[in-house]
Parts: C-alpha cells; structure tokens; sequence
C-alpha cells in the first residue's frame, strides 16, 4: 500500500506515528524489547516513546547510560541470541560513537559467520538540520549506512511512512534503520489504527509527471513537491519520486521513470560529494542514458560541516527555490 | 550540607576528605582576592546564563542552550588556578566554562546570536562556543568528546615543557558530566593519562542527572571519582556547590598535574537550578520539588557571599556594586551583539579547511 492508496481518515502527526509504530511491533512481538537513552522515563528527548514504559514496563522499555556503542553492542548481541531489540540512537550524529559495533558487527556479523547468524535489529534515529542546533546535531548521514553492506536504511517523510518503516524493520530479519526526520516532526498525516509494513526497497512516486524526475528523500520530498508546485506554474510537469527505501534503492521506479521525462534531479539534504544522489545519478547515467535530454542534476548540501548561525544554515539546507532553479537549468528554461 | 554518599549511616564525612588529608600539612587557605575572585567569576556566569536563558524564551537566541545556573562555584573554583596557557575542554553545557575562563560577554552573546562578531564568528553558537586563544577549546556537542582532546592537549603540553626544559607544565582539564562517564571515551582518556602520567585533571561535574535519567539509574556507583581507582589515579570528591571546596580540591591537582605527578579526577557534588535545556525545559517533571529546593538553599553564590560578609572580606553593598557591574556589562554586550553583522553566507565555506602552505 502506498501513502496514496491509504484510507484517508485518521490523521496522526510525524511523532505519533513513531510512537504507534513501537507501541505495535512491541505488542506484536514478545521478543521485542527498546532501549536508549532517556526513552523510558523521558519517553525520548523528542517525546516520541511517551507512554511505552507505563504499557511495557522496564524490562521491555529500557534507559540506558549514555553509552551509544554499548547501545549498539546490545542490540547486535541480544539479536543474535534470539531478541529482536528496537535501539534509539538519538541524534543520527551520534553514530560516530557506535561505528564499529555499526559497521564492524552489525552489519558484516552474518556474512562472517557463513550465514549463522541472523541480527533482527531495528535501529531508530533522528536526522536533520533546520533547527540551528550546529555541526553535530544536524547532519544526515545516511550515506555512510548505505555504503555498508549487510543494513538496510529507510528513511520515512510521511507520518504514514514512518510508522509503516517501524513495523517493517521490527519484522525484518535485518538490521535496519529507520532514519527520521526531526525537522517533520510536527508534519500530520493519514494514519491506519491497525499494523501495517511497507514493501522493503520499493519507492514511492509522489507525484506524477512528465517532463522531469526528482528524485529526493527525507525532509527534501516536501521541499521537491513545493518545487513542482512552482514550476508546475510555469508549464513544467514535474514527477516526484521518493525512493524511501536507500538501501536496497528502488532503481527500477526511478529508471522507468526517467525514461518516461527524459530529464533527472536529484534532492537530498546530506553533503552533495560523496552523497546517496551521485549514486541514483551514477545508476541514471548508467541505465537510462540513452533517455535523458541533458546530464542529471543536483542540489544538496554544500561541503561544509552544517553552519549555526541561521543566515548560514538556511542558505546551506536545499530548499523548494534552490531545486526549481535547477530544475529550470537542466530544462533549459531558466 | 557537605557529605559523602558511602558515609556510614548517620556519620557526616566532610567533602574534600581526602584532599584536607593529602594536605593537612599545607591546608590551602583562600586569600581575599581568591575569595573575591572566585565571587566575580560566579556572579558574571549566573547573569549570563539568566540573561542567556530569558533571550532563549524570547527566540532572539536560535538553537537550544544547556544552562549552567547553580552549578557556578566548579567553573570557577577550577579556573582561578588556570592561566590563558592551560587548556580546557567544555561540554554542551560550556558557557559557565568559557566565562570563568575570562570570556567576554560581547563575544559571547553575539555567538549565541549567529553574529560574525561572536568567539565562532557565528558558526559554532552555544554548543560550540570556544576561545582557542585563551585555551578554551570548546564547549561541545557530543558527551564525554572533552576527555581525550585535553588528553591530547596535556601531551602537547608535557612535549612542550620538555622541549624547552621546563620543569613546570602547563594542564589540561577536561569538565563533563556524571553522564559522561558512562561514554567508552572517558574510559579510554582517563587510561591514557594514567599511565603516561600527563598533566590532566579531570573535573566530574556530578549534577545527579544524565538529562533526565538520575544517577543511580545511569551507574552503580554513587561517587564518580571512585572510578579513579580503576586507572591508578587519585580520585577525589568534592561539595561542588562551595567555590572555596572547590578551589581547594582542584587546586592540589593542578599542582600535582603540573609539576609531573599526573593526573586526577576531582568530582564536584553539584546540580542544575534549572532544566536540561533552557530555563524550563519540556515540562518534564523528573526531579522533586523538595529535591530542587534542598540544592537552592545551598545556592553557592549567596553562600560564598555571606561567608566573605562574615570575614570581613566584603560589605554587603560592596557585593551588590560587583551585580550591578556586571548586569551593566551584559545589557551594553546584548546591544552589542544584537547590532553585529550577521555572517555573509557569500563565506559559507570559509574555514573548511586551513590553507595549504604554498611549496
Ligand atoms: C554522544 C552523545 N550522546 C548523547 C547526547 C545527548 N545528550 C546531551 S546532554 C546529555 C546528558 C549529559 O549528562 P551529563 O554528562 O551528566 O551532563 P549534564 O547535562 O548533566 O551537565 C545527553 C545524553 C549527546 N549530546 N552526545
Ligand atoms: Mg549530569
């Protein structure tokens, strides 16, 4: 099901969605447990988890020291002894502390091991900048996650995505992140009461059209549409398509369709060198090349740790005006 | 009150026990430009971070800041023993830190502001805010980074000193949290110091809460300096809500640090005055009221107050002209900072790197 075909009615906010999707994959899984810091007594610093101690209690929803690798140790050992732990590393930034347990265990343990072991981790974390909280509470790190094989990253931007993501990564037999977006946190949208999951590794086209492709993710799907919106003033139909799963990346959505507009952007709000967008644009160039009408286009973040001051920080984070702009250049229009 | 937490029942230990012992010979006695210093570096923090606080509430300070509102006596106790040459390192909870290290309020209000005028030309604000001149190397947003950076800098002074034969070394002292401690990273600092017996002093500023979670859920011990032990350093404990304790206790090891007997870790019993962030916080109710009253009778600036009263040190409006100077400096600096030039995102990428030398 995707957000389009959702039944419309019960509208919850970004946060309220997270704080269903937990509440349901530990009601549907005894095995489940979630820990962090400041998630059980606090319910998270972003309020996200408010509740889930007084329903599960303390050995289900659990504080941890601030400890982020002993955080992700936990997980990666519970899991492989038969738990399916739910971890919260609150600021994505904060991934620094834990990249080993991340990238060194998590991720490689089972190809390691011959396939012996299996790690049903769901790893949660808030991304993003907007909020001038400065270079270490802001970043979108998304492409380090993706570079390594054995996650898998999603990174929801609908209150319907986000918990669809939650329930899906708690049932998936890998590790998975579910990378969210604290600048949407206040975003509300259609939510279905009952449990859902989403297809693992299947975008979503937000919108149809037909003489150009955005392809962006995060918070950058809502600054696209406001793009599409403008330029759809200006005669230029635009499709926008949410690749939502980053790893495994829905090549097959966005290949069909620029081969339909003949023309690509791509949006995201991490640093553009090294970003997940020269990777969609790498897979464009590779597979749909002989479709486009000019090379593909890209607006991120440029390379510099994410600013303070709010004059920096809003000129530094992509926006609905940056990506028309763009878009007019790679169409020739502008 | 002072008090240690593994006293025996009903016996009242006196904080600093171990120092006054290590010591007994050359107890430390504050002078009156100690008593009237650590005064000034307690009051100019308690009125910054009041202002900063309420100009939080008011949006005109972008981002969140961590205050640093009862716990002022550790600043400044530890800094009146640091001169411009000895390093820091900060926490998210760094103003105290940086004004007890002499910084300037015009700098420090326009940083908090985003202006290019402030001490990160606007780029750092609250939780970044920094004087490398001054050693201040930075308040910072990831608990417990400080530790192995002052581990860093003490070598670099240890290799100094040695280069240029000098006997007496210039110290490092990283602050952080009760909450930090539980970070692979102190762990790992601590370890190094020890054994290359570095001159670093650790300062736990044990405020009995990791944000929201209290100590006892977060370690199972309830004094961080026992943790000491564990590294072959001294560990000692401190009443982190009396300037002079805490001028004492960090006094004799910075002195230790400095002429090569290595480092220490000093924990000062302290708490914040107001919440994790800002000056109220998210509405969580995770401390009592009687909890948060019992520490604001021990309010370390009235305390210290009354005690230079009593001594005779100063008068009562002596005290009151030391506030209203200071009030007057933070109203020109806010005015100052609020005129600033924002920074000109034409420059956004300056500072990235530092410049390649020309070959
Ligand atoms: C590596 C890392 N993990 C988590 C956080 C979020 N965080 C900010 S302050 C804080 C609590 C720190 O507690 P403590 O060290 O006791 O310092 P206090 O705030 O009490 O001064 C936490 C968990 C962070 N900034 N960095
Ligand atoms: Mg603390």
């Amino acid at each position: 099901m995707t957000a389009a075909e959702a039944p419309a009615g019960r509208q919850l906010v970004y946060t309220l969605a997270i704080t269903e999707g937990v509440r349901q994959a530990l009601q549907e899984e005894p095995l489940a447990f979630m820990a962090g810091e400041d998630v059980a007594g606090a319910g998270s610093v972003f309020g996200i988890y408010r509740g889930l101690l007084d329903e599960f209690g303390p050995d289900r929803v659990i504080d941890t020291p601030i400890s982020e690798s002993g955080i992700i140790g936990l997980a990666v050992g519970a899991g492989a002894t038969g738990l399916k732990p739910i971890v919260d590393i609150m600021f994505m930034d904060f991934i620094g502390e834990c990249m080993d347990e991340i990238v060194n265990q998590l991720a490689k343990m089972r190809y390691m091991f011959g396939g012996k072991a299996t790690l049903p981790v769901t790893v949660l974390t808030m991304s993003g900048a907007g909020m001038n909280l400065a270079a270490q509470h802001s970043q979108s790190l998304e492409a380090w996650l993706c570079h390594t094989p054995g996650l898998k990253v999603v990174m929801p931007a609908t209150a319907y995505d986000v918990k669809g993501a939650i329930i899906t990564a708690a049932r998936e037999p890998n590790p998975v992140f579910v990378v969210m977006c604290k600048g949407l946190m206040a975003l509300p949208g259609d939510v279905p009461e009952e449990p859902y999951a989403l297809p693992i590794g299947k975008a979503v086209v937000r919108r149809e059209g037909e003489g150009l492709t955005i392809v962006a993710h995060g918070r950058m799907i809502h600054e696209a549409t406001k793009a599409a919106d403008i330029l759809d003033g200006e005669g230029i139909s635009v499709e926008v398509i949410d690749p939502l799963w980053l790893q495994p990346l829905d090549t097959e959505t966005i290949i069909n369709s620029v081969a339909k507009t003949h023309n690509a952007l791509v949006v995201h709000e991490a640093v553009r060198f090294g970003g997940l967008g020269a990777e969609i644009a790498a897979q464009i160039a590779e597979l749909a090349f002989d479709h486009l009408d000019a090379p593909v286009g890209r607006v991120a973040a440029p390379f510099s740790p994410v600013p303070f001051s709010p004059v920096l920080e809003q000129t530094y984070v992509p926006n609905a005006e940056r990506i028309a702009a763009e878009a007019r250049s790679i169409l020739g229009t502008g | 009150m002072p008090w240690r937490s593994d006293a025996p029942d009903g016996v009242p230990i006196p904080l600093c026990a171990e120092a006054a012992v290590a010591n007994s010979s050359q107890a430390m006695e504050p002078s009156e430009e100690v008593l009237k210093d650590l005064h000034f570096r307690m009051v100019r923090i308690r009125h910054f971070e009041e202002e900063a606080g309420r100009l939080m509430e008011q949006g005109k300070s972008p981002g969140a800041l961590h205050l640093y509102i009862g716990e002022e006596a550790v600043a400044s106790g530890v800094m009146v023993h640091l001169s411009d040459q000895d390093q820091i390192t900060s926490t998210h909870r760094g103003h105290g830190h940086l004004v007890a290290k002499g910084g300037e309020f015009k700098k420090m209000y326009a940083e908090l502001f985003g202006r290019e005028t402030g001490y990160n030309k606007g780029r750092g604000g609250s939780m970044h805010i920094s004087n490398v001149d001054a050693g201040m190397l930075g308040a910072n947003g990831i608990v417990a980074a400080g530790p192995p950076i002052a581990v860093g800098a003490a070598f670099s002074n240890k290799y100094f000193a040695r280069m240029e034969g000098r006997d007496s070394m210039n110290v490092a002292v990283p602050f952080f949290g009760d909450g930090a401690t539980n970070e692979g990273a102190f762990h790992e600092a601590a370890n190094m110091a020890a054994i290359w017996k570095l001159p670093v002093v650790f300062i736990c500023e044990n405020n009995g809460y990791g944000e929201f979670t209290p100590q006892a859920e977060h370690q199972a011990i309830s004094d961080v300096a026992d943790r000491a032990a564990g590294y072959g350093m001294p560990g000692v404990i401190c009443d982190g809500m009396d300037a002079v304790a805490v001028w004492e206790a960090a006094g004799e090891a910075i002195e230790r640090a400095r002429s090569g007997g290595g480092p220490t870790l000093v924990e000062c019993k302290t708490y914040r005055f107001v919440d994790h962030v800002g000056l109220r916080g998210i509405g969580l109710h995770y401390r009592t009221d009687e909890e948060l009253e019992e520490w604001r009778a021990r309010d370390p600036i009235p305390q210290h107050e009354q005690r230079m009263i009593e001594m005779g040190v100063m008068t009562a409006d002596e005290i009151q002209a030391v506030h209203d100077a200071v009030m007057a400096d933070i109203t020109e600096s806010i005015e100052f900072a609020e005129n600033s030039p924002l920074p000109d995102p034409a420059n956004l990428l300056n500072d990235v790197y530092t410049p390649t030398a020309a070959s």
